[in-house]
């Protein structure tokens, strides 16, 4: 067993605002400004701390970041005129995927990489598109306890990508045949990938390969890039090759584990050159993530190639197919073609887009995914509102990430927060199943439940009346 | 009466209702007699706002014409007093012609929604069915216009069940309707122990919350003749003159668990897992472990306490059997619930557990729970209480045990409705925990696992905080509550024309579903 995978994460504040929910909506004229006013005795000191945000006195609504509506002022106040509602600012925030609270969690995750715990029960609704229609499953008795918490037991959260032979042959004076396998082993099961849009600035994919080197798992960047990046870091690198060739990353195939190509119909030709230049180089295709994605994968596994990374939409939805379902429906058809077929665990399959959650990375690999790609989730955790850059046009200056011109050490940290609290989450969801290793979740699909079939047995006379 | 807290640094806006000593123990026994218990701070909540201004002549009119009381002129005052606009039923009544904003010939009036209700609730307890528990628990009964009490809005499960009442009206007498529930089905000798509501209170343990909460849902209970639970927390002194509504909860930690306090009871609970974290044990942050707490567990004070889960000593259905006689041989008199949660294969753990032995089987849901828990544990792991009653009521039935054991449910149970579809799906009856919060003043803030917890003084031990509620407050609010409740389950089975909740257990057929699709 190898050496216990932890994430060390630090303190790093954000240099962004963190857009709160709420805001007090004051109507000052009435104030008596009574000496044992409500303000000051916040919990939370919510008040006194945003002083400095509350500088524009037209405004109706005065953010208050830290203030998380407990009401309690709005029903002290000596004049009854406190009021506390919703700050449109944080509504306003993402799309209807990526929702405001998803920004609000994954800042405060990765400003310490803690796992987010709270009091009161569940708040969200009972089911919701995609992800939110599954429900991981847990054991009653008999499970390894908590990692890290109790750590009694180990729980492995590492995965094999590369081709993997089902068997070693031997030739009859015992030299194994074919090439020797060239597995890449990450700790935990997730590579960093580029952002869904183009992001300005060559510093992302900088701060992204350095964050990757820590982790001790992989990160997608085209070549130009990451040029200067330090050769140690290297091996964590994935190039990223388009229809240009082999050219733009001759110099660095020597120095990394794997790379991808983007689909096309050379990718074999460039596969067998990349190889003769590093034979224990993995390759992987990049293909769009769609059903039909499994009939492309057959065929170019018969050539050889045996890892491919899916790229769904932002919004984990199937790109380039009519009607687009979501990767729990698309990647369990994948997979399932791919074990009909015999070959699933001759394969490596990573699938991305919309992995916006821990819970998304158990659910992927449940519906049948080896691995997830992180990639819009890590500029969230930069401050990143998933504007896109298209909302105004002077966004290089406004962008509240600061994403055309990262400095590497904070951006960096962060994004290991972030990774450090979806690591303690993986273990959480996965102690709780009794699972002792995340390769063994893989297309378990037994230990979830999935909303459309638990209805059915559950309330199936109900629905048909 | 009140009191001033202005010497203390928190929250001196919000008074108790009544001052009580926190060491007078008052009489156990208790009324359930409805009594008013109006909102415990300065500005009571409501859905909307009334606004007088400077044009008021204070001619009194809208006090004469307002029926909810909004407006109040008392005999000799030269003015109105600042509208009581919580009490205010909003835009519907311009339809009536007691309509104050527009009788008001001042022009003085003007009616908005509460720009704070926004910030209230959530998809599961909305604004609405907290301002409307609010209601019940400070009038006692449910509220008449304005607010809906019956459902919240999250899109699945209770929310988007319905009864099928028929057309007509049924011969059902309300004044007979039989809300009693027998909690001993096994026929092995033990007592028999009956409550009075198919309701009893869940396990919150001291250290999670303060002594007010613990023991006011001790004396509701003893008023409604129905249970509540120790949580994992130990025994107070404080709860013994309610012995016989109080079960003993036995978990994982074994925190405060001692042979006398399985004997005083009438249950033991035995927990395996809770809904909130399934799988994941229990936790009591730091913050929360204060000297008064660590005494009752015996540990050590400001120190996290993990509760492992499971017991490490149960590997099967047999172990699980050797536990249940030990508490069986403890206390030879009671009755031994299982407490577990709901996952896919939630129908053997019941079976295994009535094998076992239990005499009550307790399935708590994902959704629920007060405690401090991971957010990814809540929403994502074990199944909704909604599909867990279904798939185990049918399970038992196949089996031919369903009249042998008592199936108790619990996890997000909001509201009397949700009560009597748990029951119609295939429950005896449910536990509440959340609800009784709510009626204490809770608004969901989340921020019970924090600091000194609790913003509100119910889940905080701290002691500054937690005398922002008088136990005689607390303990009204929560009869009061049970008494709204009872009432619209008797109207509920009035109109489905069953006359006993033994009746209309397991009668999906008086119920609908209206299945959500999720588009993004
Ligand atoms: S309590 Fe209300 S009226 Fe008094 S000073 Fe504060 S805001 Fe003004
Ligand atoms: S609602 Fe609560 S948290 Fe927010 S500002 Fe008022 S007292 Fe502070
Ligand atoms: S009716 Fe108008 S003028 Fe008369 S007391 Fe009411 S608000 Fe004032
Ligand atoms: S902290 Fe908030 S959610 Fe928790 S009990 Fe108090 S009011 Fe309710
Ligand atoms: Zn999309």
């Amino acid at each position: 067993m190898s050496e216990k995978y932890h994430i060390k994460p630090v303190p790093t504040q954000g240099r962004f605002r963190h857009v709160g929910k709420y805001g007090s909506v004051d109507w000052r004229e009435d104030c008596a400004r009574c000496s044992n006013c409500v303000k000051p005795r916040c919990v939370f000191d919510t008040y006194r701390k945003e002083a400095a945000y509350n500088r524009d006195p037209q405004t109706s609504i005065v953010p208050l970041s830290e203030c998380r509506a407990c009401l309690s002022c709005v029903q002290g106040c000596t004049k009854g005129i406190l009021a506390i509602s919703i700050n449109p600012e944080y509504l306003a925030m993402g799309d209807e995927y990526w929702k405001p609270d998803i920004m609000a969690t994954t800042w405060n995750q990765a400003d310490a990489g803690r796992v987010p715990v709270s009091g009161a029960g569940y708040r969200g609704r009972f089911h919701g598109f995609g992800f939110d229609s599954i429900w991981t499953d847990m054991s009653e008795i008999v499970r390894p306890t908590r990692d890290g918490i109790h750590g009694r037991e180990y729980i492995s959260t590492s995965v094999d990508i590369g081709p993997k032979p089902m068997r070693l042959s031997f030739s009859n004076d015992g030299k194994l045949l074919g090439e020797p396998s060239s597995l890449i082993d990450l700790p935990l099961p997730l590579i960093l990938d580029v952002p869904a849009w183009q992001v300005g600035g060559q510093g992302l994919a900088r701060v992204r390969l350095t964050t990757a080197a820590k982790l001790k798992t992989l990160a997608v960047a085209r070549a130009a890039d990451v040029t200067g990046a330090p050769a140690a870091e290297m091996p964590f690198l994935i190039p990223l090759v388009g229809g240009e060739g082999l050219g733009s990353i001759e110099k660095l195939l020597p120095q990394v584990r794997m790379v991808e190509f983007e689909d096309g119909a050379e990718v074999s030709a460039l596969a067998s050159q990349a190889k003769a230049t590093n034979p224990k180089l993995v390759i992987a295709v990049r293909l769009p993530m769609q059903g039909a994605a499994a009939e492309r994968i057959l065929q170019l596994s018969q050539a050889g190639v045996k890892v491919f990374h899916l790229c769904a939409d932002l919004h984990g939805c199937e790109v380039g197919v009519d009607k687009p379902r979501h990767i729990k429906d698309a990647m369990r058809e994948i997979h399932g073609r791919l074990v009909k077929a015999g070959v699933r665990d001759t394969i490596t399959l990573i699938v991305g887009g919309g992995i916006a959650l821990p819970e998304h990375m158990a659910k992927a690999i449940l519906c049948g995914a080896d691995l997830v790609a992180v990639d819009t989730a890590l500029l969230v955790a930069l401050g990143c509102r998933v504007c896109r850059g298209v909302q105004d046009a002077d966004h290089q200056e406004h962008c509240p990430a600061e994403a055309p011109k990262l400095e590497s050490a904070y951006a960096v940290q962060r994004m290991v927060n972030l990774m450090a609290a979806w690591h303690s989450q993986l273990l959480e969801v996965l102690g709780a199943m009794g699972i002792r290793e995340v390769r063994r979740l893989r297309g378990e699909v037994g230990r979830a439940i999935f909303k459309e079939d638990v209805e059915r047995e559950a309330f199936g006379d109900l629905l048909s009346r | 009466m009140t009191f001033s807290l202005a010497s203390s640094p928190v929250q001196p806006a919000a008074v108790p209702a009544q001052s009580v000593s926190a060491d007078a123990e008052p009489d156990i026994v208790v009324s359930r007699q409805v009594r008013p218990a109006p909102d415990r701070y300065r500005n009571a909540l409501g859905k909307y706002k009334i606004n007088r201004s400077a044009d008021c002549v204070a001619c009194g009119e809208c006090a004469r014409l307002c029926p909810q009381g909004v407006h109040v002129k008392p005999d000799g005052y030269t003015f109105t007093l600042r509208p009581l606009d919580h009490l205010c039923i909003g835009p519907d009544c311009a339809k009536t012609d007691h309509f104050c904003v527009a009788k008001c010939k001042q022009k003085a009036l003007s009616l908005m929604r509460n720009p704070s209700v926004d910030a209230m609730g959530d998809p599961r307890w909305t604004a609405d069915l907290i301002l409307s528990t609010w209601h019940m628990a400070a009038t006692g009964h449910v509220p008449s216009a304005g607010l809906e009490y019956r459902h919240g809005e999250s899109g699945g499960g209770f929310d988007r069940m319905d009864f099928n009442f028929p057309a007509a009206p049924t011969k059902v007498d309300p004044a007979k309707v039989d809300t009693t529930l027998a909690l001993n089905r096994r026929n092995d000798g033990r007592p028999q122990v009956n409550i009075d509501l198919p309701v009893y209170g869940g396990g919150m343990s001291f250290g999670s919350v303060s002594i007010h909460t613990i023991v006011a849902k001790a004396r509701a209970a003893t008023a409604w003749n129905t249970f509540t639970c120790t949580g994992e927390g130990g025994y107070p002194d404080r709860l013994k003159p309610y012995d016989e509504h109080v079960i003993t909860q036995v978990a994982t930690g074994l925190f405060g668990v001692r042979e006398d306090t399985i004997q005083r009871v009438r249950i033991v609970e035995f927990k395996y897992a809770q809904g909130a974290k399934p799988g994941l044990g229990g936790h009591l942050l730091g913050d929360k472990n204060t000297p008064a707490v660590a005494r009752m567990r015996e540990a050590i004070a400001g120190n996290a306490l993990f509760s492992p889960f499971p017991f490490h000593s149960v590997y099967s259905v047999e172990d699980h059997k050797k536990h249940l006689d030990w508490i069986k041989e403890v206390n030879s008199r009671a009755l031994v619930s299982v407490k577990v949660s709901t996952p896919t294969d939630v129908d053997m753990v019941a079976v295994g557990s009535y094998y076992a032995g239990a005499h009550i089987i307790h399935l708590d849901g994902s959704y629920g729970g007060t405690g401090a828990a991971p957010d990814i544990a809540k929403k994502n792991i074990a199944m909704p209480i909604e599909y867990a009653i279904a798939k185990v009521h049918k399970f038992l039935v196949a089996e031919g045990i369903r009249d042998s054991v008592t199936l108790i449910v619990s996890g997000g149970l909001r509201t009397a409705d949700d009560v009597m579809k748990s029951v119609a799906l295939g429950a005896d009856g449910v536990v509440i925990g959340t609800a009784d919060m709510v009626a204490l003043g809770c608004v969901r803030c989340a921020l019970c696992e924090s600091g000194r917890g609790c913003p509100r003084g119910i889940a905080s031990t701290d002691p500054e905080l937690m005398m922002l509620m008088s136990l005689e407050w607390a303990t009204q609010r929560l009869i009061n509550m049970l008494n709204a409740w009872r009432e619209r389950m008797v109207e509920v089975m009035v109109r489905l024309g069953v006359p006993s909740v033994k009746d209309l257990r397991g009668r999906s057929d008086l119920l609908t579903y209206a299945r959500a699709e999720d588009a993004l």
